[in-house]
């Protein structure tokens, strides 16, 4: 019975899922800079940029009612307060690497962290 | 034999309702956005393997508007739909492959539906890095898919070994 839960074909399948993932993880953490600033957009429109060496706190408030909190110290941003159903953003990790992300999926808050000067030029850019 | 397949659609899809809503109440101590046990995935594949494949598309279909309805809100549908939809038609896939086992098939359809949730993910905040989830998805998915799969097997094992679905004492 044990034996028969798994054919060979299945391990090949698992294999390459797992080869994928653990890539783009090696691939990310290869690239990994330190970030500069940090972006918080809204529905994919820019709400606040600043920086990350600057300490701050950022209140998130849009008109539907929808809050969230953002803290930026010592470098380092995490999602202090927030409405949302799931509170996953509160949760995260500290973020402090450029292209690290906290996301607020159910308020379509993201807070992003970008690196030197070209990631800046890019996305005024865009 | 048709009262009894009503019969059984409803015992699923009330299986499917009662495992999403504990599903609901288990916290799960990754803060990666999308990251689910997928335990009405149990039914959606029992369904697969013990009535057919237009019977699994029409049960995870019913069983995703019913539970975002009740324990969800109108985002949670949008991902709910995506994951649950491509999770079901790549498993109605790879079964039509058939060259992998239940267990392969529930992983399949693990993997697709957290792909499908990242992708809707990256469209509702408008944002591409949202792909930076994805290979924790892709893992999350692999695990939940085999756990999922191999209680299935069991399970599926078990009514057609009693003939509990196709028995013919009716």
């Amino acid at each position: 019975m044990g034996n028969k839960m798994l054919k060979r074909n299945d391990m090949i399948m698992m294999g390459i899922v797992l080869l994928i993932a653990l890539i783009s993880l090696g691939f990310f953490f290869l690239n990994k800079k330190e970030g500069s600033a940090v972006i918080i957009t809204v529905d994919g429109e820019i709400y606040q940029q600043t920086e990350l060496d600057q300490n701050n706190t950022i209140k998130i408030k849009q008109d539907n009612g929808d809050y969230n909190e953002v803290i930026i110290e010592d470098g380092y941003v995490w999602m202090t307060d927030a409405d949302c159903p799931d509170k996953l953003c509160v949760k995260h990790n500290k973020i402090h690497y450029d292209h690290e992300t906290i996301v607020c999926l159910p308020h379509k808050v993201v807070v992003e962290i970008v690196g030197g000067e070209e990631n800046t030029v890019d996305i005024i850019a865009k | 034999m048709k009262t009894k397949k009503i019969t059984i659609f409803g015992v699923l899809i009330a299986l499917a309702f009662i495992l999403s809503y504990i599903e609901s109440l288990i916290p799960i101590p990754i803060p990666v956005p999308g990251i689910k046990l997928g335990l009405a995935n149990l039914v959606v594949i029992t369904g697969l393997y013990v009535m057919g494949e237009k019977e699994a598309f029409v049960l995870s279909l019913i069983r995703i508007l019913l539970v975002s309805f009740t324990f969800g809100s109108p985002s949670t549908l949008l991902f709910s739909f995506a994951g649950g939809i491509l999770s079901c038609f790549c498993m109605i896939l790879m079964k039509q492959i058939g060259k992998f086992s239940l267990t392969g098939v529930s992983i399949a359809g693990g993997v697709a539906h957290n792909i499908g949730q990242v992708f809707i993910a990256i469209l509702v905040v408008n944002n591409i890095l949202m792909i930076y989830y994805l290979p924790f998805l892709l893992i999350s998915g692999l695990v939940t898919g085999l756990v999922i799969g191999m209680v299935g097997a069991l399970i599926v094992g078990s009514v057609k070994k009693y003939h509990l679905v196709t028995g013919n004492n009716n």
